[in-house]
């Protein structure tokens, strides 16, 4: 409903979703919706073998399946020079289809193309490939040996990847040696995997003009037309990328996979549009995982519970390729905020990565760049000190947090927090929770050998990649954008280089514009996601649209309203230096009643403009000056049943500090969703491989996500800490309720089993690990 | 995922499915609910020359209850059992308690009784239900019909009784006495996955208060769902105490032989099979007033 | 082979490998690309569709064949018109969705959920969206969405 006022006041409202009409009524236009005439259907062929030399690959069967056009090898594709394809990484190259021998199980291998979908399945399976078993290397504790090389084709003959540290490694080692108290723990994050109920897919066709058009699950279009004009030397121009309807991302959809590369192929070689779609199986088996970070931490501390150092040594888990999708100077990601919310005096980070023969990846599920790891590791580490010392947890943290005065904070670990008020966020916490309450009836149980546990996790964490000076992909700094163009009727649009999975883009920016020119947001249109259009970003992942985006948006919109105010000051017969914005309307610098609205200027702009340029529209590519660094205070409340290793979650209280709020609906919604991922990954998720590289886990059956009866109720709560530099002084959000809840949720587990002894468990938190931490404890054995 | 091709052929009578499936053999399947079969053949684990849809053979769709037993065709569904005019009936409380976590609130909109008990996943529902309260399965082949007691019926993982060229076409539950009641004790992980552990338990009481009749069965506890008969000779002629409870909670254990798998290890999976069947008598007895 | 389904009221004819999955038929030999297929295991619930006024199945776990002769309510099918249905209103003030691709099967189980039942209890919506999985609201928007539409909020 358009209204003549403006609305005023965009940012903080609880809005409704501009996008949902099409989605409520079946109507969005995702990639397996798309059918182009001619289309053909694309299967991949996948390895059984974890590690194998390929000894021969024989199509002709597959061939004579009625319907099956084409069927291509890593052989081919090699000859044409497109077998590798480089890692966004860009320190390492993957097989698009494998060469000479494969690397993982379900790796990618052949490429069948029919005229249906049935007919392509039918094609694949009629491929016969001949493997010879290699050694397989399951873990990356055997990779270190470098009995078994994997990557002959690398430079460097061995299993590890590289070596990455930060921090002071000799002041650390000195400040640990001399600490009064010391706590070290091996702490794993297990190997999970996003898993959005969207597969991934695309469509490739070349059209007349002999443009790729490439319909694809893209979380970072613009990213993907660059590549692909290095991978397959199509001039840039020529590559039309579009990412239409996603059906969630969670950092799944941000590698350019095998399957993408091979379609293109397939549609060049057919003449054809080709159409490939995962399913389920090769979304988990093949398409980027997250975590398998095993993480030795050593905290050091005096009696009084202040920390003195810390040091972390982590051995990375790649998989076989080294497809971490980090920015290049970044191989561990944003591992280094691994001192979390707490101000460290000496620290020490390393990471010692490895190939094994598992899928490549890393990068994924709401991790912000390894920031998961990373809270996850201090979080647990902090309850571990906490019981060593005798100090209460949530106290503990407390003593250690960095203080509101100490703002921009330098970490030891080269990062320089922008705001927090963590002691106002805690105590929230405590609050609503009712902590002193909890810790009464707690103590009540205990007495009667009930079980049950509170648990804590106050993170801070780092988002909003990134200043040119340090963050690029491929080469391209991490900018983003925002292109706006408002019309004679007031109406607007805005396209931004970001692309939405899921996460109200289409109505948050058009908040930030109707804040920024008093419009109204229901007629501001956002675009997103088709290269020809869009301005150039980087996408979206790692909760970087708002604090990079964002900024973008605010920032063009403020040069729309500069070339506005010439245009309103010719329409209020004074000078421009006259002509203020107050109250989203242009008025006469001391005149309240002389006003105009920007409504009244967009029609100016193309009827009564005078000597100023025509048009109203302005774009913006932000550099940000910094990370943003959203924090928060989660408790979970749990209680076991000593019988099953049941854990019930009683409660969860998420307290967000995101700075500004665009608007809560949208953060609420995303929170919930990132605490049902912890919760998932905490109870529930692993992708695990047996001693012989077998893939354990590689359908919904066994790679579990949690219905809406296991779910907990979620209450939240904010405090708002604005980010200095940030043009609205947001922080972005999406992936803290993941980054900040799987520590709460241990910490709960260890808390409530702390009375048996004890003192760590890793995740996935099953029942059976409960029972057997119960069990060894009533049999008077201790669980490490 | 998309399954192999099949000839498919839909049946309007028994008497045309027998026929079907006589000519086919054992490149014949059934198709009823289909909620274990098409997955399989989703995956190409099942590739069925010949699928005989007996979804329209109307002689098979049906709930009754015949002087308090109650007989299931095999196209009734295992929402037709949630939602059945007796199910309130405490003396089908095992039946009850099944219906409601069989697969999710979906699949039980088509997964069958009678498929289920044919299909005998070692980990399914159905079976340990059927065993507990001592089912008959109706089983048709060129012969006529014969009636077998689920004891004999179910063989081993994913076999039956039912041979080449029969089908299943209903399943009898025996007419309970007055004073029974029975649970049904499931753990696992989340809606949809296979028990971790389940527990059947039906009880009969004479009017002393001692147990009349017991059935005690365990699900994912071995290569098929298995009674604990000498729980069950444990409670019989007894009155049912804490003592007793933990005694057939024992033997329970002790006849658990479980697979480790991702669910959990043998013994966690034993030890939870004692744990339910003693929560099932417990529930049981509650419902019975004791 | 040749089958005749009515979706959302209208009949559509169509030769059919009988191999072929109802949610692929309803997909691309319909054209209604609002039911989704999200998993191979019948584990998710994107592809539910209304079978014969009030059943809900799961689209990808049965054949168009079986589908001869019935009758199917995609999400399309759902509002009326330019109307929408309750349901489809309440998702979208209560922000019961955010990539929508779970969303139109869990606008059909809700449905047929409150055909069964017009005023469940939160307990009873959890319940009965299990076979529904939803990976970005975290299903609490998802239940206020069902109460509003059953009138209980």
């Amino acid at each position: 409903m358009s209204s003549e006022a403006n609305t005023g006041g965009c940012l903080g409202k609880p809005m409704k979703r501009k996008e949902d009409p099409r989605f409520i009524q079946g109507k969005g236009r995702y990639v397996d919706d798309i059918t182009l005439p001619g289309m053909l259907h694309m299967a991949i062929v996948r390895s059984p073998y974890p590690h194998a030399e390929i000894t021969s690959i024989d199509v002709s069967e597959a061939m004579k399946v009625p319907g099956v056009k084409a069927v291509i090898t890593g052989k081919d594709l090699d000859a044409a020079g497109l077998g590798w394809l480089p890692t966004f990484h860009g320190l390492d190259k993957q097989m698009v289809l494998a060469i000479g021998k494969v690397l993982f199980q379900y790796q990618e291998v052949a490429a069948v193309f029919a005229e249906t979908r049935a007919a392509a399945a039918d094609g694949a399976e009629a491929v016969q490939v001949e493997y010879a078993p290699l050694p397989v290397v399951a873990d990356p504790f055997t990779a270190r040996k470098d009995e078994v090389l994997l990557r002959p084709d690398r430079e460097q003959k061995t299993n590890h990847i590289y070596h990455w540290e930060v921090g002071d490694k000799d002041g650390t080692a000195r400040a640990l040696e001399s600490s009064p108290k010391r706590i070290s723990q091996r702490i794993w994050f297990q190997r999970c995997h996003p898993a959005p109920l969207e597969t991934c897919g695309c469509v490739a066709q070349f059209d007349t003009m002999g443009r790729l058009q490439f319909y694809v699950t893209s979380q970072a279009p613009h990213v993907y037309r660059t590549a692909l004009a290095i991978v397959t030397g199509i001039p840039e121009d020529k590559i039309h990328v579009v990412s239409p309807d996603i059906g969630g991302g969670f950092g799944n959809k941000v590698p350019v996979y095998p399957g993408y590369v091979c379609a293109i192929v397939g549609a060049l070689k057919l003449g054809r549009p080709v159409k490939w779609i995962e399913t389920r199986t090769e979304n988990l088996t093949s398409t980027g995982f997250a975590r398998d970070y095993h993480m030795d931490v050593e905290i050091g501390a005096g009696a009084d519970g202040r920390i003195t150092a810390m040091h972390v040594a982590t051995t990375a888990d790649h998989g076989a390729f080294d497809a971490a999708a980090d920015p290049t100077k970044y191989p561990a990601g944003m591992f280094g905020i691994v001192t979390g919310s707490y101000d460290v005096p000496a620290a020490h980070a390393e990471v010692d990565a490895y190939f094994t023969n598992k899928a490549p990846g890393g990068i994924a599920y709401r991790c912000s760049f390894r920031v998961t790891e990373a809270s996850y590791a201090i979080e647990r580490a902090m309850d571990i000190l906490a019981d060593e010392l005798g100090i209460d947890a949530a106290e503990l943290r407390r003593r250690n947090f960095v203080r509101k005065d100490q703002y921009p904070y330098q970490s030891r670990l080269g990062f320089t927090y922008d705001s927090g008020d963590y002691d106002r966020t805690l105590q929230l916490a405590l609050d609503r929770i009712g902590y002193t309450q909890l810790l009464k009836e707690q103590a009540e149980k205990r007495v009667r050998g009930e079980l049950m546990g509170i648990g804590f996790s106050t993170f801070t964490e780092v988002v909003g990649a990134g200043p040119s000076k340090h963050f690029d992909i491929l080469g391209i700094k991490m900018f983003d954008s925002a292109e706006i163009r408002i019309h004679p009727t007031g109406a607007g649009i805005v396209r931004a280089g970001t692309k939405s999975q899921g996460q109200g883009h289409e109505t948050t920016w058009a908040q930030i514009v109707a804040e920024e020119l008093g419009l109204d947001p229901q007629n501001i249109m956002v675009e997103e996601g088709d290269t020809d259009t869009a301005p150039y970003g980087l996408g979206t992942y790692a909760s970087r649209s708002t604090p990079v985006a964002g900024g973008a948006i605010a920032l063009a919109a403020r040069r729309v309203r500069e070339k506005a105010r010439k245009v309103a000051a010719h329409l209020l017969e004074v000078g421009e230096s006259d002509v203020e914005w107050k109250d989203y309307k242009f008025q006469v610098k001391g005149v309240p009643a002389k006003t105009v609205t920007m409504k009244e200027v967009a029609f100016a702009a193309y009827t009564n403009m005078a000597q100023n340029e025509p048009g109203l529209e302005a774009s913006y590519y932000y550099d940000p000056p910094n990370m943003t660094f959203p924090s928060g205070a989660y408790v979970a409340v749990v209680d076991i049943d000593r019988e099953t290793g049941e854990v019930k979650v009683r409660k969860f209280l998420a307290v967000d500090d995101c700075g500004t709020i665009i608007n809560p609906l949208v953060v609420e919604g995303q929170i919930h969703g990132g605490l049902t991922e912890g919760f998932a990954i905490a109870f529930m998720q692993e992708i695990q491989y047996d001693g012989e590289g077998n893939n354990l886990n590689t359908n919904f059956t066994d790679y579990l996500l949690p219905t809406s009866l296991e779910t907990p109720q979620w209450e939240t709560a904010k405090t708002v800490t604005p980010s200095p530099h940030h043009p609205i002084g947001a922080k972005g959000v999406g992936e803290s309720p993941n980054v900040g809840s799987p520590a709460a949720f241990v910490n709960a587990v260890v808390d409530a089993l702390s009375p048996l002894g004890v003192r760590h468990l890793d995740m996935p938190i099953t029942r059976d690990k409960v029972w057997r931490a119960i069990r060894a404890a009533e049999i008077g054995t201790v669980v490490a | 995922m998309i399954p192999a091709a099949f000839e498919y052929l839909r049946a309007s009578s028994v008497d045309e499915a027998v026929a079907h499936l006589q000519q086919h053999g054992g490149d014949a399947r059934v198709l009823a609910g289909g909620q274990s079969l098409i997955p399989a053949m989703r995956f190409r684990l099942a590739r069925p020359g010949v699928l005989v849809d007996i979804n329209n053979v109307r002689e098979l769709n049906y709930l009754r209850t015949n002087n308090g037993a109650v007989e299931i065709g095999a196209t009734a569904r295992d929402a037709d059992v949630e939602r059945a005019p007796w199910i309130a009936d405490r003396r089908w409380t095992l039946l009850r308690d099944a219906s409601r976590v069989v697969a999710d609130p979906v699949v039980r909109q088509m997964g069958t009784v009678v498929g289920s008990l044919c299909h005998n996943d070692p980990a399914g529902d159905w079976p340990a239900v059927a065993l507990a309260s001592r089912a008959d399965v109706v089983v048709r082949g060129r012969d006529g019909a014969r009636t077998i007691p689920i004891d004999g019926f179910l063989v081993d993982s994913y076999t039956t009784a039912v041979g080449d060229g029969e089908m299943a076409i209903a399943v009898r539950f025996k007419s309970p006495d007055t004073r029974t009641a029975g649970s049904y004790q499931k753990i696992e992980r989340k809606v949809g996955d296979f028990a971790t552990a389940a527990a059947a338990v039906q009880i009969s009481l004479k009017a002393d208060g001692t147990v009349h009749e017991a059935g005690i069965a365990l699900s994912a506890a071995g290569s098929c769902a298995v009674r604990v008969e000498a729980a069950e000779r444990l409670l019989v002629g007894r009155e049912v105490t804490p003592e007793l409870i933990r005694a057939a909670a024992d033997a329970a254990s002790e006849k658990s032989a479980p697979q480790a798998d991702l669910r959990g290890s043998v013994d966690y999976k034993k030890h939870l099979a004692g744990v339910l069947v003693a929560r099932g008598l417990r529930q049981a007895m509650a419902r019975l007033g004791g | 082979m040749k089958v005749k389904v009515t979706v959302n009221g209208v009949a559509y004819e169509r030769d059919v490998e009988p191999r072929t999955l109802l949610a692929f038929f309803l997909r691309e030999d319909c054209g209604l690309t609002g039911t989704h297929v999200g998993c191979d295991t019948s584990s998710c619930g994107c592809c539910v569709v209304v079978l014969d006024g009030d059943r809900p199945v799961k689209s990808c776990t049965m054949f168009a064949v079986q589908a001869d002769g019935h009758e199917i309510r995609t999400v399309e099918g759902l509002a009326e018109g330019a109307a929408l249905h309750p349901l489809q209103q309440a998702f979208w003030d209560q922000h019961g969705l955010q990539c929508g691709f779970c969303t139109p099967g869990m606008l059909l189980t809700a449905y047929t959920l409150l055909k069964h039942n017009p005023r469940p209890t939160e307990a009873e919506i959890r319940e009965g969206l299990a076979g529904n999985l939803c990976r970005c609201t975290g299903y609490q928007n998802i239940v206020k969405s069902v109460q509003q539409a059953a009138g209980a909020v």
